[in-house]
C-alpha cells in the first residue's frame, strides 16, 4: 500500500536512533560506576595530603613559600577542566556559563584573565571566544593518569612563580549524584590553611634537604592532586550526564515513534475507509 | 606491647598500604631513612626505591615507589607516592607539550576572551536545552 510510504520511513530512521541512544546509555551507566570507584580512590592521597598541609600550615617555618603567600591580584588563572566529547546534557555548557559570569565579574574589577584548558570541549570553547590560553591538555580517556596532566599544571605554577599569574583557580564539575552536577569554581593557589587544634604549639619540621625544595615538591604535588581530583571527579559527572541525558533521548525516540504510529494508523484506515466508499458508491451508480 | 607507629602508603590512584608498624624505612633522597615510633616531625622527599614498613615479629612488607614525599609526625608516617617518574626536565618537556598544544590551538585566534559572543552562544544553548525540555513535558502530558 502507497499510504504512510514516508511515515514507515521516518519511524524506521527514529528506531535506529533510538537504539543508538540506547547503547550510549547502557555504556555510560558502566562506565560511570568505575569512574566512581576511581573518584573514590583518589580520596586517600587527598585527605592524607590535606592533613600534610594542615600540618603544615600550622608549623612555623622560617621559609615561607610563594604558594602561601596572598599577593596583590592582578592577573588570574583559570584551569578549565572540562569533557572531551560532547552528548552530555548541559554540562560543559552549564561549567561554561559559570565560568563567563566570572570572568565577567573578574574583567570588570580590573583583573586580567589566562586560561589553560583540560578537555576537547573547553578547548573549543576558548578556541571559538578567544583568551590568553596558556596550556592544554585533551584526549585524556576515560582512565585518566597523572602524568598527563603534570604539563599542563607545571605551566600554570610556573606562571604563577613567574609572577604572571597572581591567583589560580580550577573550574569543573562537582559530582553530587547522579542526577545532579555542580559547576564550581575553587581558588587553587594561594593555598588557604587549615586548622587544626592539636598542633597549637610552636614547633617545626626537619626538612631534608632544605624548605625551599621541600616545600616546592609537596605543595606542586598538593596542587596536581587537586586539579587531579577534579578531572577524576568531572569525568564522573560526564558519564552520568550522558547517561541521563541518552535515557532522556531514548524516551523521547519512542514518544516520538508512538505519535508516529498512531498517524500511520490512521492515514491507513483513512485510505481502507474512502477505497470502501469508493467501492459501494461505484456499485450504487451500477 | 612494643611501641608502634601508624603509616599510610598512598598514592594519587589508590590507597597502597595502611596500618600499625614498628619501624618504616624509606629511601630519601638524601640516603636511607629508618622512622621509629615517636621520631621528630620530618619532612622529605624520595627517590625511586624500596619503601619497607616492619609490623615487628619478622614480617616485613615491601612496595615499590617511584618517588614521591614523607612527612613523619610523632605517632604518623604518611608516604605519598607518585605514580609517574618525576625529574625537572621531565617536567618541563610535559610543560613544553602542553603549551604548544595551546598555541596551536589559539593561532590567529584575538587574546581577548570576548565575553559578549560566548554569552550569547551560552544563551542560545541553554534556550535550546529548556525548549527541549518544555516539548517533553508537553509530550509527557499528552502521553
Amino acid at each position: 500500500m502507497a499510504v504512510g510510504k514516508e511515515i514507515r520511513t521516518q519511524i524506521a530512521s527514529v528506531q535506529s536512533t533510538q537504539k543508538i541512544t540506547s547503547a550510549m546509555e547502557m555504556v555510560a551507566a558502566s562506565k560511570m560506576r568505575k569512574a566512581q570507584d576511581r573518584m573514590g580512590a583518589t580520596r586517600p592521597y587527598a585527605d592524607k595530603m590535606r592533613n600534610v598541609i594542615a600540618h603544615l600550615s600550622q608549623s612555623h617555618p622560617e621559609y615561607k613559600h610563594p604558594y602561601t603567600q596572598d599577593r596583590e591580584v592582578k592577573r588570574v588563572g583559570y584551569i578549565v577542566v572540562s569533557s572531551d566529547r560532547g552528548l552530555c546534557g548541559g554540562l560543559n555548557s552549564n561549567l561554561f556559563r559559570r565560568l563567563a559570569k566570572d570572568i565577567k565579574a573578574q574583567a570588570d574589577s580590573g583583573v586580567e584573565v589566562s586560561f589553560c584548558t583540560i578537555g576537547q570541549k573547553a578547548a573549543g570553547f576558548f578556541g571559538r571566544f578567544g583568551g590568553d590560553m596558556l596550556a592544554q591538555a585533551t584526549h585524556l580517556g576515560d582512565a585518566v593518569h597523572i602524568n598527563d596532566l603534570i604539563g599542563t599544571i607545571k605551566v600554570m605554577l610556573d606562571a604563577f612563580d613567574e609572577g604572571k599569574l597572581d591567583r589560580l583557580y580550577v573550574a569543573y564539575n562537582s559530582f553530587v549524584n547522579t542526577m545532579t552536577q555542580e559547576p564550581t569554581v575553587e581558588q587553587l593557589v594561594p593555598i588557604a590553611g587549615e586548622e587544626d587544634d592539636e598542633l597549637k604549639h610552636h614547633w617545626d619540621y626537619i626538612y631534608e634537604p632544605d624548605a625551599k625544595d621541600v616545600l616546592n615538591g609537596l605543595l606542586t604535588r598538593y596542587v596536581e592532586s587537586l586539579v587531579y581530583q577534579s578531572v577524576v571527579e568531572n569525568a564522573a559527572c560526564e558519564q552520568s550526564a550522558r547517561m541521563v541525558a541518552m535515557k532522556s533521548a531514548t524516551d523521547n525516540a519512542g514518544e516520538l515513534i508512538d505519535e508516529l504510529q498512531l498517524v500511520y494508523n490512521k492515514a491507513r484506515q483513512a485510505a481502507i475507509t474512502q477505497e470502501i466508499s469508493e467501492i459501494v458508491g461505484g456499485a450504487a451508480a451500477v | 606491647m612494643s611501641m608502634t607507629i601508624h603509616v599510610d602508603i598512598v598514592s594519587a590512584e589508590g590507597e597502597i598500604h595502611s596500618g600499625q608498624a614498628e619501624m618504616v624505612f624509606a629511601p630519601a633522597v638524601m640516603g636511607e631513612l629508618g622512622i621509629a615510633p615517636r621520631h621528630t616531625p620530618l619532612v622529605t622527599t624520595l627517590k625511586p626505591g624500596d619503601v619497607r614498613v616492619d609490623e615487628g615479629d619478622g614480617e616485613i612488607k615491601h612496595y615499590f615507589i617511584s618517588g614521591g614525599m614523607l612527612e613523619v609526625q610523632p605517632h604518623v608516617v604518611t608516604v605519598l607516592a607518585d605514580t609517574a617518574v618525576r625529574a625537572e626536565d621531565l617536567d618541563e618537556a610535559a610543560a613544553l607539550e602542553a603549551k604548544k598544544r595551546a598555541e596551536e590551538a589559539m593561532k590567529d585566534k584575538s587574546a581577548e576572551f570576548e565575553y559578549a559572543k560566548a554569552a550569547a552562544e551560552l544563551a542560545d544553548a541553554a534556550a535550546r536545552l529548556r525548549s527541549i525540555e518544555k516539548l517533553r513535558k508537553v509530550a509527557n502530558k499528552r502521553g
